[in-house]
């Protein structure tokens, strides 16, 4: 047997002084040859732990084959098999706790940097093959018109999958731009958004409908798409809904929730105002709370838009950051300072109503909690003030109630997120799944993806006479 | 794209655009807002609806000429299109049958007032307008007013044109008269402010609709948050009507200036790329 490689290719990033004032990709994409160096070190182990990882079963070892034998048509064949927008997932899936972690190779500390030959292979793909066409549509269209809401990872996934069963699918976005939380939410720097309008041009290409400026709930409720011939309806709005502290002095002007700061920024272009119209206004220090991804994205588009200074103020210790590992290195690259066991009491504001400083409590950690990680504590008589001139909340999310709140029969949790079969992802209303963070609460891209594949599947089923 | 089917001028910079958004029209309601964008480089503002049309499938919305993406709006034509046009959004003005209802318009929030006006005509009530203007040049909707009322009040700051004052003035006086059920009042946050603060003293349960900065427009931001009976409330999901009597307005007020430098930079900005474009 061929002696194990453990040389894990890195991936070519730009240097940590450069990016931190662009808003350019920071990770570059392998080259060729390290493409083809990293896909070798794949021993296509029988048992095939990773596609086990992997939210929605892309047959792994059968893309990395492909990439060995040089052919990256057969590698993106396989993967679209699974995965309708595999140059998404590729960058944004946390595959260090999905397939690489199952990888054979994670025993020995290098497993097979799966997610980077994924996005290879995307990346290939949008430069060297022709407006993408699909022949996996392999049943008879039974042409029943079914309605998807939100265009985010779980509706783009469910609504691909709709059309390639063959039916008639509408994809309702509330927004202005398709793409959901990979638009507003995920800074260009971590997911070129070319790559995400590609990737939803992919779906169009299905033969799915897309209609834009589409409020559900609104504009049009749940109850009318299914009284006016969609025969069923796929939820997948998303938890769009920010959490804000509670603490004194949170609507001060300069305090942002991270749902807002993002969405100007990648949104609506704010960091081009004036040459677009929406502005943001970024001081010279920025308090972040919060250490998840998104918390992460805040502070370097903060770090981007020309700010002194970013704190990250996250009131567990560097373990318990939710975030990537690879995010979090990359942000203390770029400079950004962790504010660790911290946590904000009220904020300071000056005499104009804007913010001047949050006073925080240094944090210690007792006994886990429900989550099982453990409660931080506040530490008494520790207050002090960290003065910053812009605040960002990265809190979370809950779901939004417009829908729920607007739609007969649907039942939701005590944390307003809708009940559905985890499996199937029916809900106890008829004709009606949902999937994604409306059903989970805030969590990655790739759950809800998994989540829309699985509830096409069992509309599928319920289309079919 | 969304079609203007009617650009018209209502007072100096005040302008009335008549949009084709048939779905729009099929759900609007008086109190509910839109969001528009102009175009690909626009900021998305809300708009209060002034009128819909179903059968037409046409939403009307009121706009004055404030800040770039407004003064934009302003040189649109009948025919022209805008790229988005979002809504109806917030909740639909409550409307049933209070008895005397007093509905207060400042400036060119006439224009909102009056579908809610008509609606709680059409729901019974008695409805007494007040509306007031800096001057009678900015006054317009008098007669549509006046149709969906059954007493019409008009005021002007400089006495150009009906009772010389402010709206509150008169608003005082029917509240102290002491058959007033209920006052919706709308217009700019201090006239709100003010109008507020005069019916508090008489227990009259009083409306108003808040307009803070917005963003998205559908809860997800946060950006309009406003505090009322000390609790943050977003206005584009939980209003834009609150109970003014509870709304901290110098909270609203604040977070209205937020931008006061990146709106002037803009407009300058819009200004400037206007006379460009209208000199070559």
């Amino acid at each position: 047997m061929a002696k194990l490689d453990l040389n894990r290719q890195p991936m070519p990033r730009q240097t940590p002084e450069k990016r931190a004032k662009n808003f350019d990709e920071v990770a570059l994409g392998y080259s060729s040859e390290q493409v083809r160096a990293e896909a070798d070190r794949c021993i296509q182990c029988p048992k095939q732990p990773c596609v086990s990882g992997c939210p929605v079963d892309i047959n792994i070892p059968g893309f990395i084959k492909a990439i060995q034998q040089d052919d990256l048509p057969e590698a993106v064949k396989v993967l679209k098999n699974k995965n309708s927008l595999p140059g998404i997932c590729g960058r944004v899936c946390p595959q260090e706790s999905q397939c690489e972690a199952k990888c054979t190779l994670a025993k020995k500390g290098a497993p097979i940097a799966i997610g980077r030959l994924e996005r290879y292979a995307a990346d290939w793909e949008r430069a060297n093959m022709k407006a993408a066409t699909d022949s996996t549509t392999a049943k008879p269209a039974p042409g029943k018109k079914v309605a998807v809401v939100g265009s985010g990872p779980a509706g783009l996934t469910a609504a691909a999958e709709l059309a390639r069963y063959g039916h008639q699918v509408t994809l309702f976005e509330a927004l202005h731009t398709a793409g959901g939380v990979l638009m507003y939410g995920i800074p260009e720097f971590r997911l070129p958004k070319e790559i995400v309008q590609n990737e939803v041009k992919y779906v169009i290409s299905l033969g799915v409908d897309l209609v834009l400026d589409a409020v559900i709930g609104k504009t049009f409720t749940v109850d009318e798409l299914l009284s006016q011939g969609y025969a069923a309806v796929f939820l997948g709005p998303g938890a769009g809904a920010p959490i804000f502290l509670n603490i004194p002095g949170e609507n001060l002007n300069g305090i942002y929730s991270a749902n807002e700061f993002l969405t100007r920024v990648n949104l609506m272009k704010a960091y081009a105002f004036p040459d677009y119209d929406t502005p943001v206004r970024i001081g010279s220090k920025v308090g972040v709370i919060g250490g998840g991804n998104v918390a992460m994205d805040a502070a370097r588009c903060a770090l981007r838009l020309g700010a002194d200074k970013v704190y990250i103020i996250y009131r567990r210790s560097e373990a318990e950051l939710p975030a990537r590992r690879e995010e979090v290195e990359n942000a203390m690259e770029e400079g950004i300072e962790f504010h660790l066991l911290t946590n904000p009491k009220q904020f300071l504001g000056n005499e104009q109503n804007w913010v001047a400083g949050m006073e925080c409590y240094r944090m210690e950690l007792g006994e886990p909690d429900e989550s099982g990680r453990r409660r931080p504590i506040a530490i008494p008589d520790t207050e002090y003030v960290i003065p910053v001139d812009t605040a960002i909340t990265a809190l979370g999310t809950r779901p939004n109630p417009i829908i729920p709140t607007s739609t007969e029969g649907l039942t939701v949790s005590r944390w307003g997120t809708v009940i559905a079969d985890e499996e199937t992802g029916r809900t106890e209303k008829a004709g009606v799944w949902a999937g994604g963070d409306i059903v989970t609460g805030s969590a990655t891209v790739i759950s809800a993806m998994g989540a829309g594949k699985r509830a096409a599947a069992d509309m599928d089923k319920y289309l079919r006479p | 794209m969304y079609e203007i089917l009617l650009r018209e001028d209502l007072a100096p910079k005040v302008h009335l655009f008549r949009i084709n958004a048939p779905s729009v029209a099929q759900k609007a309601n008086a109190g509910q807002f839109v969001v528009i964008r102009i175009d690909e480089r626009g900021e998305r503002i809300p708009l209060t609806i002034a009128d819909w049309d179903r059968n037409e499938g046409s939403v009307s919305v009121v706009a004055m000429e404030v800040g770039a993406t407004t003064h934009r709006l302003a040189r649109l034509q009948t025919g022209d299109s805008i790229a988005n046009f979002i809504g109806p959004l917030g909740l639909a003005t409550e409307i049933e049958k209070f008895g005397t209802v007093v509905c207060v318009a400042g400036g060119f929030a006439v224009a909102t007032i009056f579908p809610i006006a008509r609606a709680m005509k059409e729901a019974g009530n008695q409805v007494i307008a007040i509306m007031g203007a800096r001057s009678r040049e900015l006054m317009f909707w008098e007669e549509r007013l006046r149709s969906v009322s059954d007493q019409l009040i008009i005021t002007t700051d400089d006495g150009s044109y009906g009772r010389k004052g402010l709206v509150t003035e008169p608003l005082k006086e029917l509240a102290a008269g002491g058959s007033i059920d209920r006052v919706i009042t709308i217009g700019p946050s201090v006239m709100m402010k003010y109008s507020a603060l005069t019916t508090k003293p008489f227990g009259i349960k009083t409306i108003v609709s808040l307009n803070p900065i917005m963003v998205d427009g559908t809860g997800m931001c946060g950006c309009c948050r406003v505090s009322v009976d000390d609790k943050t409330k977003f206005a584009c999901v939980d209003g834009p009507d609150f109970d003014g009597h509870k709304v901290d307005w110098d909270l609203l007020i604040a977070r209205q200036r937020t931008y006061l430098e990146e709106e002037k930079l803009a407009l300058e900005r819009d200004q400037h790329e206007c006379k460009c474009q209208s000199s070559s």
